[in-house]
């Protein structure tokens, strides 16, 4: 099972990202679990300075982007 | 030859009078208040956006390079207030949007770099950017958008000093101040990554701003039409020397994006607003909102978020008497 951690602070930019990165995983249907992470200590924690953010498996892919569902796709392999 | 790039390439003058021809073929007479009311609004927005679709594009390109984890880099260099300029200048080109404040002050923080740093940074970055100085160019001319950027740079950078003398450190979160320092391995874009993103930029932001744009213009083409020029001179105008006062406050808990802000500014202006009075209040608009201090005091003590606010809105209030007294030798 993956896992997909989206970082942000709650703003509309953030909620796009988990809406794609949700319908990335049904699109390639991998097993993964997803994590909306809104606390600032914890963003902060992993050393992510512009939201949103995406991880994968505690990697961060991606910083202060909202990418497309087919962009996220390729980091669910 | 620069009054031809300014007038008609930036301006896009010829744009006006071919909508003006048109709107008179469909029988709709542009010297009247109602024809002219649509003439300005059509034009207005094809020309906004028309620049702005050129400007994010050129713009997201030379931010590609400056993501924040880099300016983190680059102002661990430096001391003093040479760091505070540097902050200032690279706020203008580091893509940053107010809900990403947070996690950029962490950022800032852990790094070890100074409170006032970071204060320049955040003043500089939403109020000066590349786009509005080119915006600016189009609409008020060079001189105007050159000084209104150097006098942004000059405010930031005096604010991040003002805030670093007063030792406010005990004023930022707790949650902040621990925060360890890690750094993220930055990945190497491409010619072509680059472009893809700059493309995306143009379309996210475009989506953002378009309802601004169209009520800064709807609000801007309303003034220029119907609302009377000794009105707009008596409170705005010669007629009242706190008219600079009366924007900045006015335009403090606004939200909107410096894009929407123009038009409105340009209508003003041109019915008699005085040149500082029309700058303070975009200056306003855009650097201080209810939103960003609202997300800003997830980070900071009520001190420290108010000394910031305190020295904006003094400073904004100064550059606004500065630009009346010199307007007319910018304008």
């Amino acid at each position: 099972m993956m896992n997909v951690k989206v970082l942000g602070g709650g703003c509309s930019k953030c909620e796009t990202l988990l809406a794609n990165a949700k319908e990335a995983i049904e699109k390639a249907g991998v097993k993964a679990e997803v994590e909306y992470i809104t606390d600032f200590d914890v963003i902060g924690s992993y050393g992510i300075m512009s939201t949103p953010a995406l991880m994968v498996d505690e990697k961060i892919v991606s910083m202060g982007k909202v990418l497309k569902s087919s962009d996220i796709e390729k980091f669910l392999k | 030859m620069w009054t031809f790039i300014q007038e008609q390439i930036l301006g896009m003058k010829w744009l006006n009078v071919l909508i003006g021809n048109l709107l008179n073929t469909l029988g709709l007479d542009t010297t009247e208040k109602i024809g002219g009311t649509v003439q300005f609004f059509i034009y207005d927005v094809i020309k906004i956006v028309v620049l702005l679709c050129t400007l994010i594009f050129i713009i997201s390109y030379i931010q590609s390079f400056f993501p924040p984890e880099r300016t983190k880099k680059i102002l661990g260099k430096f001391h003093g207030t040479l760091a505070n300029i540097i902050a200032a200048l690279l706020g203008t080109v580091t893509p940053f949007c107010s809900c990403s404040s947070i996690p950029l002050f962490i950022g800032f923080t852990s790094a070890g770099l100074p409170l006032g740093v970071t204060f320049s940074f955040l003043i500089s970055s939403p109020m000066v950017d590349l786009g509005s100085l080119v915006l600016l160019m189009s609409i008020f001319g060079a001189k105007v958008a050159i000084v209104y950027v150097v006098l942004g740079l000059v405010m930031a950078v005096a604010g991040g000093t003002l805030i670093e003398k007063l030792h406010l450190e005990n004023q930022v979160e707790e949650f902040i101040r621990n925060a360890k320092q890690i750094d993220v391995p930055q990945e190497e874009l491409t010619v072509k990554d680059r472009l893809k993103y700059s493309a995306e930029q143009v379309v996210g932001t475009i989506k953002k701003v378009f309802p601004y744009i169209l009520i800064g213009v709807g609000v801007g083409a309303f003034i220029h039409n119907w609302i009377p020029q000794d009105l707009i001179v008596r409170f705005l105008g010669n007629g009242n020397p706190f008219g600079v006062i009366l924007a900045t406050i006015a335009g403090v808990p606004m939200y909107a994006d410096i894009f929407g802000c123009i038009p409105i500014a340009e209508a003003l202006l041109a019915k008699g607003a005085k040149l500082g009075v029309v700058i303070s209040f975009m200056m306003a608009v855009t650097t201080l909102s209810l939103p960003s201090m609202i997300m800003l005091k997830k980070a900071i003590k009520p001190k420290l978020l108010g000394v910031f606010i305190a020295i904006c809105t003094v400073g904004i209030i100064v550059v606004g008497y500065f630009f009346n007294a010199i307007q007319y030798l910018i304008i």
